[in-house]
């Protein structure tokens, strides 16, 4: 029987549980002994002009080896040639041109948080001390908080641009689109600013020797680090090793190396010294990028029979001071917009403009939860509107198994789904019409504590860049182990594990004896990496595809081993021999057979490209308790089908679809990052930010189903994002549907004790 | 001044700032990295140890304040990655740990927990940890682990279903 | 920027009452007493607060104790907020102190945080001084020229301000005995850490509220209401009278006053039920 598909505990685990992981600030190699410690100095102004910077009382302080400014980066290549600040979108890169945004602020700061410049002590005391000494004088001016500032154009964040409208996107409204419909609604909602909250923040630790920089950095992709750092420091890309050792989470926000840890890069090499960095919290939740903020305005018209015809999607995204990601993440929220709906009329438009906040960037889904919270969103009003249940109203409209592979009218192909399944699934699983019945008995009671049943249907899209590839090389030696290279850099996925189950199941050679690489750009020198739900199916196909052709190698050696025809040897994979068939006495381990290989040994190298994106789906079910005279919000259960294809390993799998339904309920129901007016952060500590606990959750409900893609050998899709896609908008729903016979139809997120407070009052008032 | 803490059954002594953070008394001058730091208004648990016996948040104790005192990190609780104690045991068998950051203090919580309440409720269990953040695994196999430990059921694969 | 270490200070740590009272004197205002640290060591580390000196008194055993003397039940200042949760003395003889103790912070918090730095730090927002005044309570304090008595009502005089003199320490808490009987205890919060959004503490027909204003305040109008024999939700209507809650990100002012109402009135019922 074959190892996939079982239930394998991690091999990541001991040293984890024991020792405790070797992440960034744990590095304790010599290269590093005598390493100095970064600290940032950073904008306490969300929007003002620099006139001066004293670093005088600084560097008088003890232990100060340097204070750097924006005036000493002039060792940099200059900046990439003025590309008209266009706005191409296919792009996901900083928009460069009048939008580019500087290493350190030069003469103007745009956000809370903006490093303005470095300090390098002995120690991180004497650091976080000398901060304080480093004077700047700054000039305020007007700042531009929230979409409607943002377009309304009073302030300009880059007067060069024209514009605080960065980007835009998508089809213009046709006035055509909801005609015919018997029922057409509209209303604005808000998918809100969230902090990634990484347990580890950002860290980095640089060193220059011998002409050679290499970068320590907590990452998601050690080798676009790389190519980012040549770029940016005008290095030939030989000339850098990054390393990935331990990650402390990314989800999303730590794709490619980030800002901050350039700046270390190149300090080092500026200073000749050893370099670390790591951040506080309160920088993180300031300094690291935030996901989501997007306006968004749905419309959804359809028949009063249930079937939904037209929908409109206009988001207004948010991307902070400077265009990163955030200037792209519309564009996958567009390419998602209709749903796991059969809707004959769909369109989408975006602008992305800029505020004095925080740079967005991905966070879990990126863009794609934001396309079904909208649309699932929609379909709960466009059901209480016509009085149907929300479940019926789904199940009429969700594209059916016989049209698959299905057309998107936003452009996306759907490879596979079973989506009305998955549906009836979970509202078996559940006990949908007992919690309805309930759910009756306490509305007909007036209880205090109200019932919810919140619904998500979902479909999205993983490895969406599926065309970057990914690469693999494994190498079996003379003693019988198996190597792995991988290209895909695991921070918490438990590749390493993964890697292993499929060498076993294709080799035989048990996972004990399977060693994984990743993230080491020396031993590893290409490679994309690990985001956007991709590593499975690019990075594990990539190992698998490797093991298929050394077992082609091995085979070809053992039937010269053995005199035998290729044809008539096969591989015991239980046992991890070769023989003939007919004859299991004349049999070769794979020590033998890698020692006889020759010089080439036995090893491959492959670079999977020719994968294309897959679109796991699934129902989310949430059950809410909501106390109608505070407000608060109680998640009681949560019940889901997130169908990923075939499920290499389904403990892996199943923790995956656990904490992202963490994040997507967190989102619904308590985090959130807030703004003043003036552009001050007040959310920026994990105090004001919150945080989803064990004690906000119950366990969580989940149900198999595996519908496995054609797109590639494994079957499988990705399951990082999922949970995060469905759980919020099925959260929201239920807190809405247990307030909706007061007369509330919608409450915007994070469904706060507040909020909800405010919307039952304000329906009570309006009745 | 000097600083003097049995950590792990060992004693550590150093001269410090008298500021100096008994987390990073314990990262830096004893030379133990597996206590994190993940927040620095005690918030979020990873840099969790036991200080004679109970668990407290290290970001939040002077390192004097330990002074002539016991320490307890997660380092101290097995003899190896062969000889793991129940609780981490029961972390592994049950998947309740993805990157790690907050898996020695939420272990170390766990311990302290389970000597004050042997055999705790679910409730219990989540109420407990509600000073330990985790970004990775949404709690529900931590919750799983927990309860496993105080069964000490911890031999087993993961099990099937959820 | 708010920062993991704090300013440079010089520590000084006493061994008896008497030795914290001399070094606090030695050195003036600018220094401040460390007990558990749970309240202080925080501000210190996001540079709020910059003490040059601090006297731990963490480890004088002579002030971590709960008895019972007769009339009174007395606790320690230095006694943690676990120890209290966990008390079968106080469970019996004040189980509002020991129930809301245990609803303090998390479990690390309650191991370090102790009663009389949670006092002292006077914050509105904390539960046990609206505990303690709820309570009827006695804070017993030494300074230099001897011990003094404070009723819990006198005691916090403003935000994180208390009036206790400089050097002086708080030493002991003192619960009189009988106590009325039914109480409860409600603590409103986004999530179970958090601080209280608004919380009430009950004590027969002594009503006080945590979060409502710039010290903890005694919902006199409730006591007033009940104490002319309406029922709790008539006498919970009068909960935000007299009261000036903050409005920040977690509520605003409105928020927050019908918070109170609503918690009087599950309070009040909660007490009854007791009684």
């Amino acid at each position: 029987m074959s190892i996939l598909g079982t239930r394998v505990m991690r091999t990541e685990d001991p040293r984890l549980l024991t020792l405790g992981g070797t992440y960034v600030d744990d590095l304790r190699m010599p290269e590093l002994a005598e390493a100095a410690r970064v600290t940032f100095v950073r904008s306490p102004i969300a929007h003002a002009l620099i006139t001066g910077i004293d670093v005088s009382a600084a560097q008088e302080a003890p232990g100060v080896i340097a204070v750097l400014t924006a005036a000493d980066l002039n060792d940099l290549p200059p900046p990439p040639p003025d590309d008209g600040g266009g706005g191409n979108e296919a792009a996901p890169l900083p928009l460069g041109g009048p939008w580019a945004e500087p290493l350190l602020a030069v003469d103007r700061v745009r956000y809370v948080g903006e490093p303005v410049a470095i300090v390098i002590t002995d120690d991180r005391y004497q650091g976080e001390d000398t901060a304080e000494l480093v004077s700047v004088d700054y000039e305020p001016l007007p700042a531009v908080v929230g979409a409607d500032a943002a377009l309304a154009g009073g302030t300009l964040l880059f007067p060069a641009a024209g514009s605080n409208v960065a980007v835009t996107g998508g089809t213009p409204a046709d006035g055509t689109t909801f005609d015919g419909c018997d029922v057409v609604l509209q209303r604005t909602i808000v998918n809100q600013r969230l902090a990634p909250v990484p347990l580890e923040g950002r860290a980095a630790a640089a060193e220059w020797a011998d002409g050679k920089l290499t970068v320590w950095v907590s990452t998601q992709n050690a080798q676009i680090s790389r190519f980012v750092l040549a770029g940016v420091l005008g290095l030939d890309p030989g000339a850098i090793r990054v390393v990935a050792p331990d990650v402390g989470g990314g989800f999303g926000a730590k794709v490619g190396i980030d800002r901050d840890a350039l700046v270390v890069a190149w300090a080092a090499k500026h200073v000749g010294r050893p370099l670390s960095w790591t951040e506080t919290r309160s920088e993180n939740l300031v300094a690291m990028t935030h996901g989501r903020a997007q306006r968004q305005v749905i419309k959804i018209g359809g028949a009063r029979d249930g079937r939904i015809l037209a929908y409109r999607l206009e988001i207004v995204q948010d991307a902070g001071a400077y265009p990163r990601m955030g200037g792209f993440l519309p564009f996958l929220t567009r390419l998602m917009a209709a749903g796991p709906y059969d809707i004959p009329r769909v369109e989408a438009a975006s602008s992305v403009v800029v505020t004095n906040t925080t740079p967005t960037f991905a966070y879990r889904g990126a863009g794609r939860p934001e396309a079904t919270a909208a649309i699932e969103r929609a379909v709960d009003l466009f059901a209480a509107e016509i009085g149907r249940d929300p479940a019926e109203v789904r199940r009429i409209n969700l594209v059916p198994p016989d049209k698959f592979p299905y057309s998107s009218p936003c452009g996306p192909v759907y490879d596979t789904g079973a989506y009305a399944e998955a549906l009836d699934k979970v509202l078996v699983g559940a006990g949908y019409q007992e919690l309805r019945a309930e759910q009756a008995r306490r509305r007909e009671r007036g209880d205090v504590l109200q019932l919810g049943i919140g619904l998500a249907s979902y479909v999205e899209i993983t490895a969406a860049d599926a065309e970057g590839g990914e690469t693999a090389r494994l190498v079996v030696d003379g003693d019988g182990t198996a190597t792995v290279y991988t290209g895909s850099s695991a921070h918490g996925q438990g590749h390493h594990t993964t890697w292993a189950m499929l060498v076993e199941a294709e080799l035989g050679i048990e996972m004990a004896k399977v060693t994984v690489i990743h993230g080491d750009t020396d031993l590893i020198p290409m490679g994309v990496g690990t985001y956007a739900s991709r590593s499975l199916q690019l990075g594990g196909v990539a190992v698998h595809k490797a093991a298929v052709e050394v077992k082609e190698q091995a085979r070809r050696v053992a039937a010269d081993m053995l005199e035998a025809s290729e044809a008539d040897l096969e591989l015991d994979t239980e046992r991890g021999v070769w023989q003939v068939r007919g004859d299991p006495a004349a049999s070769r381990t794979w020590a033998e057979i890698a020692g006889h290989a020759g010089d080439d040994g036995l090893a491959a190298a492959v670079n999977y490209t020719e994968g294309q994106p897959t679109f796991p789906f699934g129902t989310h079910l949430a059950l809410v308790e909501v106390d109608t005279e505070t407000g608060k919000a109680a998640l009681l259960r949560h019940v889901t089908v997130d169908d990923a294809g075939t499920v290499v390993s389904p403990v892996l799998a199943e923790g995956q679809r656990h904490g992202g339904i963490a994040q997507g309920v967190a989102q619904a129901l308590l985090e959130e990052m807030l703004y003043d007016a003036d552009g001050n952060p007040l959310t920026s500590t994990l105090v004001d930010y919150a945080a989803i606990t064990a004690a906000e959750l119950p366990s969580f409900e989940l149900l198999r189903s595996e519908t496995p893609t054609h797109v590639n050998p494994l079957g499988a899709k990705g399951i990082g994002e999922a949970g995060t896609i469905g759980a919020a908008p099925a959260a929201l729903n239920a807190v809405i549907d247990a307030v909706s016979h007061l007369g509330v139809s919608h409450i915007d997120m994070p469904a706060t004790p507040a909020r909800v407070w405010a919307a039952i009052s304000e329906a009570r008032g309006s009745q | 001044m000097k600083v003097t803490v049995t950590v792990n059954g060992s004693q550590v002594a150093a001269e410090v700032e008298d500021r100096t953070l008994l987390v990073h008394f314990l990262r830096e001058q004893a030379d133990l990295t597996a206590t994190n730091i993940g927040c620095d208004t005690s918030s979020c648990g990873a840099c969790t140890v036991l200080l004679d016996g109970q668990s407290v948040k290290s970001c939040t104790v002077l390192a004097a304040q330990a002074d002539e005192r016991e320490v307890t990190t997660v380092e101290g609780l097995a003899s190896g990655p062969d000889e793991m104690h129940p609780v981490q045991r029961a972390f592994r068998a049950e998947h309740a740990l993805q990157c790690g950051f907050c898996t020695p203090g939420m272990v170390m919580a766990t311990v302290s927990l389970l000597a004050e309440n042997a055999s705790p409720t679910e409730e219990e269990v989540r109420s407990a940890l509600e000073g330990n953040l985790c970004r990775c695994t949404g709690y529900h196999n931590i919750v799983r682990a927990v309860l496993a430990a105080a069964r000490d059921d911890t031999t087993a694969t993961p099990a099937a279903g959820r | 920027m708010a920062w993991l270490i704090p300013a440079p200070f010089t520590y000084q740590r006493a061994s008896s009452v008497d030795e914290a009272l001399e070094l606090a004197a030695r050195s003036g205002e600018d220094a401040k007493y460390l007990a558990g640290g749970h309240s202080l060591l925080p501000l210190m580390k996001l540079r709020l607060a910059l003490p040059g000196i601090l006297v731990d008194i963490g480890r004088l055993g002579e002030l971590r104790y709960i008895r019972d003397d007769g009339s009174h039940i007395e606790v320690g200042a230095l006694t943690s907020h676990d120890d209290m949760a966990r008390s079968g003395l106080l469970a019996s003889e004040v189980p509002l102190l020991a129930h809301a103790a245990g609803q303090v912070g998390d479990p690390q918090v309650r191991h370090r945080g102790t009663i009389g730095g949670s006092l002292v730090h006077a914050d509105p927002a904390a539960d046990l001084p609206a505990v303690i005044l709820a309570l009827g309570a006695t804070l017993v304090a030494r300074g230099p020229s001897g011990s003094r008595e404070i009723g819990a009502g006198a005691f916090f005089r403003g935000l994180f301000e208390t009036s206790l003199q400089p050097g002086e320490l708080l030493t002991a808490i003192r619960i009189p005995k009988p106590l009325a009987v039914g109480w409860s205890f409600q603590k409103f919060t986004k999530r179970a850490i958090d601080w209280a959004i608004v919380g009430v503490a009950v004590q027969g027909g002594s009503v006080a509220l945590v979060n409502m204003g710039q010290t903890p305040l005694r919902a006199t109008a409730v006591e007033q209401a009940l104490a002319s024999g309406a029922g709790p939700r008539d006498a919970a209507a009068h909960a935000a009278e007299d009261s000036s809650p903050p409005d920040d990100i977690n509520a605003g002012r409105g928020y927050r006053e019908h918070l109170a109402r609503v918690l009087v009135a599950r309070a009040l019922e909660e007490s009854r039920s007791r009684s």
